[in-house]
């Protein structure tokens, strides 16, 4: 295969410097390493594995938003035909989880989450038994005859619910059921900037609870191997080794007594990037019974029992000069975490972002911010892709739009009145943003639509366009996580690379593809580096045996960081190869170059088959100092503050008055993620997260009833978009390269998914401008779409 | 999401399968295409201890177009309606959920499902089709217009089989247009309107179709016919919908139907 796709240019002795400009397969859209697999239907997805004796686990779960366990009777489950085995919580007596933060008491109130609920069930789907048995079909005949007796408890089942005076407190613990209450910023003399102020906007909005909902659901395959003294969990998550520290802890059982595998991944977008319950349950189930247990979580326990998102309300000010330069910002933010905090991190993950991130791309002079997580008896939320940017991306886009129409200004001028554009930029919120295309992403995103001719078919009550300006902090260092003071601080990755005889490579990587093509990606990366086709690389990931530690993928990390930490390997390893050719062909090795699979010098070649050789099976032959072997190990952490990626999406929209309906007419992405280490897979990450947030939106929910019931249990209810939804999606790139990854990428991961929804909006409400109303909640609901042109 | 424990029956005639029906009692159901039934019985809200396949019943299957007459049998899949150029029978497929269910799905099979919002159910009380119906006693034709007596309830008998839908030939000047948020759901709301007859029918109104002809004068515009049917319902407010905006959706569509039907 590798003969078809460019091989690299070489690499100068000054490798280090990771000149992207000079590599070639770096930038190429070459056909990826999985497909091959995975367009055949020969890969493997948790799913897909069979153990010999293997048991299939299902959940007794809770009926009730908030109770008290007055009994659980699995008796009569043990009697159904095919059940092996039926564990409670006292049966199994599994330790809790809780994740922290370094914060103090009045902003930060931990609480724990156990593995199987044992007094209180605290949401609808909670698990409180496990059911083990031959089949799932078994399975799920013992889950319908166990006996639990509750003594219900009044609910909470809104953020302000939660709030309100004398609500009933989800956790003792937390009083008005608030988990987090921080106020980051708070610049002096804020209030009298809006005092002062020509013009003061104002939004109110409320997003939707949604469910990141991975083609894939969550599942595990859990064995004990007696060989190796290790339990060994097969399961898709996005981190691997904090499911194996968490697991270790909560069985009892030692770090290497634990190993966590990943096949292949159908979807992740953070669900899957915490410690779930379920998994921990299914390993210890199978620990007990010394038989492999496999748990498949369906499609109804997928969508009310999983980890949700995005449930947040905002009210923000903001202040304006008559000339259309934002002067302060002045936000409140409430964000609806469910009943419990999500391992490792927590509770405050929303609110700490939005809180953290809300100026935005706007050079915003002033700020003050209060975030709030509250607790409520609905399933517990996890990251979403995007993680709040989507919610006051949307905010700050509606901000710029009303200050336009108050101001009697084009909403696009008062947005380029506000870009940053002078970088480094620090802004109010200490946030220090490296350079990006924020204004060009903008004027080529409207000369775009302009082009296509899209302004002359805009018309009242039909057709309308709305854009969407941002930035996405990509590539979060340790030190970025850090201010967040998380106790368990992400960030950093590590990478060991290994050159075997016949010269190829193989490299491990903390990070691990849950469909982002990481196989291929990181291998272009190598090869660029060593000079060698990028098939001549294996990646190694998703395995805690084999793997030292890693962080796994999120938070667009997997490039910035993952693949710096490839990249660094690389340069260790060429580094290596060059000295040892040096010495064996007599030169200085800092002029030999790495080069078609072998080191140049100006006195011959060798090839990386014929180095290894030495260094392998004549290690006598090896200069002095070097010890035998081709393998190197790097890490790589982003010291400041991580980088931005950028882009601009403009949206057309079409509104039938005769419904409501909205349909997309036209989407255009103009995105930055630095160098594209492969664009065609850039592309990908941005038209699925556009798809997911025109969902956000416009169709996707999670409700709940006033007795907190789920109301979205199949795809009938929660309204996924299908591909006639989401249209076809225009991406123009540009390039700002990042100058302390080792590549020069940005991450890529979740700017679709962020910048979707304000546009969406943004050109609803282009098309109602004549109506007086503005649309600031989502989902849009239809309704309110046609009573606005109804009245018109 | 596993269904309950069930046997499974095959029949091979229509008889056979009124036979095993009779046999079976209560606890047996018929799958046809399997689009409605296998998903309730996988969220086990039903739980047949027998299922009679009548798939291999190669007599229920075709479509055949005679004088005054399209005799649909209810093993036909709707997109072999669809594929048949049977005027608005054909034309009103597109709605039906999306292409794979189309390809299962079955006349027969939405028929006795009974959807209020199925777009057979609808076609089938516009057109006050027959539908023809076989049980231990032998044939029976039920109209349409009696055959839908409540959200999945119908005047079929438990130990009853359908085996064909009658229409008129050729089909009348009719159109069948909806509203949903997302493609292929079921209809907010649906209309269905015979130009000729001045006939409407409406989805998403009521507990069964909802016919609302005869209210008002032929000869008016489409528009005014629409306010008229939108204005005779008695709708409510339902969570997350007005009866105001139902009301709204029925006029519109009601127009667009008749404008449908009237520029084909
Ligand atoms: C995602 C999705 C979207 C859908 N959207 C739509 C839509 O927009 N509009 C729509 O109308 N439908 C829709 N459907 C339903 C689909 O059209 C079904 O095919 C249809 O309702 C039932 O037909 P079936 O052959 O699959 O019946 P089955 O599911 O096999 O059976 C349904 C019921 O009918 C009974 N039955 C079946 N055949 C006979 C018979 N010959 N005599 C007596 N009883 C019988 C069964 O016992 C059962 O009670 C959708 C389905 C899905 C999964």
């Amino acid at each position: 295969m590798a003969e078809r796709f460019p091989s690299s240019e070489p690499v100068s002795g000054d490798s280090r410097q990771g000149d992207y400009r000079h590599s070639r397969v770096v930038g190429a859209s070459v056909p990826r390493r999985e497909d091959p697999r995975l367009l055949a239907g020969r890969g493997r997805f948790v799913d897909d594995i069979a153990l010999p004796g293997m048991l299939h686990a299902q959940f007794v779960r809770s009926s009730e938003a908030f109770a008290e366990i007055v009994s659980v009777d699995l008796s009569e489950v043990r009697a159904v035909p095919g059940v092996v085995a039926a564990y409670a919580a006292a049966d199994l007596d599994l330790r809790d989880i809780t994740a922290l933060l370094d914060r103090p008491a009045h902003e930060f109130v931990p609480t724990a989450m156990p593995v199987l609920a044992r007094d209180t069930v605290r949401y609808v789907g909670e698990p409180i038994a496990i059911v083990v048995a031959t089949d799932p079909y078994a399975a799920e005949d013992g889950v319908e005859a166990a006996v639990v007796e509750y003594a219900p408890r009044e609910p909470v089942v809104s953020d302000l619910g939660a709030l309100a005076e004398g609500a009933p407190l989800v956790h003792p613990e937390a009083p008005r059921n608030t988990l987090v209450d921080v106020s980051l910023f708070a610049t002096e003399g804020i209030d009298a900037l809006f005092e002062a102020a020509h013009t003061v906007v104002e939004v109110h909005t409320k997003t939707g609870r949604q469910n990141a909902l991975p083609l894939e659901t969550r599942g595990v395959v859990a064995d004990w191997d007696d060989r190796d003294e290790q339990l060994r969990v097969q399961t898709c998550t996005q981190v691997p080794h904090q499911v194996r520290t968490v697991l270790a802890a909560c069985v009892g059982l030692a770090e290497k007594q634990v190993r966590v595998t990943v096949p292949d991944m159908g979807g992740g977008f953070g669900q899957k990037c915490v410690v779930g319950r379920e998994e921990i349950v299914a390993a210890a189930a199978a620990l007990r019974l010394r038989r492999p247990v496999k748990w498949i979580e369906d499609r109804r326990d997928a969508l009310t029992a999983a980890f949700l998102a995005r449930e947040q309300r905002y009210a923000v000010r903001a202040a304006f000069s008559e000339t259309g330069e934002i002067l302060a910002l002045d936000a409140d933010v409430v964000c609806d975490m469910g009943a419990y905090s999500c391992y490792p991190f927590t509770a405050g993950i929303e609110p700490l972002m939005a809180s953290a991130e809300m100026p935005s791309v706007y050079t915003v002079p002033a700020y003050r911010v209060r975030g709030r997580a509250v607790t409520t008896n609905k399933a517990p939320t996890a990251p979403y892709r995007g993680v709040s940017r989507p919610q006051y991306v949307m905010v700050m886009e509606r901000v710029m739009e009303k200050a336009a129409r108050a101001l009697g200004l084009d909403p696009l001028e008062v947005r380029r009145r506000n870009l940053i554009t002078v970088f480094p930029y620090t802004g109010v919120n200490a946030i220090t943003y490296d350079p990006g295309s924020y204004r060009e992403s903008l004027d080529l995103c409207e000369q775009t639509l302009r082009d296509e001719g899209w302004f002359d078919r805009r018309s009242d009550g039909v057709i309308g366009i709305g854009f969407a300006c941002f930035s996405e902090r990509t590539g979060y260092g340790s030190g970025a996580f850090a201010q967040r003071r998380m106790q368990v601080v992400p960030g950093f990755d590590l990478s060991e690379i290994r050159m075997d005889l016949d010269g190829t490579v193989s490299v491990t990587t903390g990070t691990l593809s849950h469909g982002q093509s990481h196989e291929t990606t990181m291998a272009q990366i190598v090869a660029d580096r060593l000079g060698i086709p990028y098939d001549r690389v294996k990646i190694v990931q998703g395995d805690t045996d084999r793997i030292t530690y890693g962080w796994g993928s999120f938070a667009s990390r997997s490039i910035t960081i993952g693949g710096s930490a490839v990249a660094a390997a690389s340069v260790k390893l060429g580094d290596q190869l060059r000295e040892i050719a040096a010495h064996l062909l007599g030169g200085d090795p800092a002029a030999a170059v790495l080069e078609d699979g072998g080191v140049r010098l100006e006195d011959g070649r060798l090839s990386f088959p014929e180095i290894a050789d030495v260094a392998y099976l004549r290690s006598h032959l090896l200069p002095k100092g070097v010890g035998p072997g081709l393998a190197a190990t790097a890490s790589f952490d982003v010291a400041g503050d991580g980088t931005f990626s950028n882009a601009t999406h403009g949206v057309v929209v079409e509104l039938d008055p005769g419904t409501g309906g909205v349909e997309i007419l036209r989407y255009v992405c103009v995105e930055d993620c630095g160098v594209a280490i492969h664009p065609q897979v850039v592309e990908g990450q941005a038209r699925g997260g556009i798809a997911q947030g025109i969902a956000g939106a416009l169709f996707e929910v999670v409700r709940y009833d006033d007795a907190g019931q789920p109301l979205a249990p199949s795809f009938m209810e929660y309204k996924v978009p299908t591909a006639a939804e989401i249209p076809d999606v225009r991406i123009e790139h540009l390039e700002t390269p990042c100058a302390f990854t080792e590549n020069g990428a940005k991450g890529a991961g979740e700017g679709g998914t962020i910048g979707a929804p304000a546009a969406v909006l943004n050109a609803i409400n282009d098309a109602l401008r004549h109506t007086g109303v503005e649309l600031d909640d989502t989902p849009i609901p239809r309704e309110a779409i046609f009573r606005a042109l109804e009245a018109s | 999401m596993k269904p309950a424990a069930f046997e499974y029956h095959r029949a091979r005639t229509p008889a056979g399968a009124v036979g095993l029906l009779t046999e079976l009692g209560d606890d047996a159901k018929i799958i046809a295409g399997g689009q409605s039934l296998v998903a309730m019985m996988n969220f086990r809200l039903a739980r047949p201890e027998h299922l009679v396949d009548i798939t291999h019943v190669d007599s229920l299957r075709g479509i055949a177009v005679s004088e005054g007459e399209i005799r649909i049998g209810a093993l036909t899949t709707h997109r072999e309606v669809e594929k048949a150029g049977l005027g608005v029978l054909s034309a009103a497929m597109r709605w039906v959920g999306h292409l794979p269910i189309r390809t299962r799905g079955t006349v027969g099979g939405s028929i006795a499902h009974a959807d209020a919002t199925a777009e057979w159910c609808l076609l089938a009380v516009l057109f006050d089709a027959r539908i023809v119906v076989e049980g231990p006693s032998g044939v029976r034709e039920i109209r349409a217009s009696e055959f839908f007596l409540g959200p999945f309830t119908t005047a079929l008998g438990p130990d009853e089989l359908i085996t064909a839908l009658v229409f008129p030939s050729p089909p009348p000047r009719a159109a069948l247009t909806e509203y949903a948020d997302r493609r292929g759901d079921f209809a907010l709301v649906a209309a269905a309107v015979d130009l000729d007859a001045d006939r409407v029918v409406l989805g998403g109104v009521g507990a069964v179709p909802t016919l609302v002809s005869g209210k008002w004068c032929s000869g008016t515009t489409y528009r005014a016919r629409a306010a008229a049917a939108a204005g005779s319902l008695e709708l409510r407010d339902e969570p997350g919908i007005s009866a105001h905006y139902r009301r709204g959706l029925v006029r519109t569509l009601v127009e667009r139907a008749y404008e449908e039907a009237a520029n084909g």
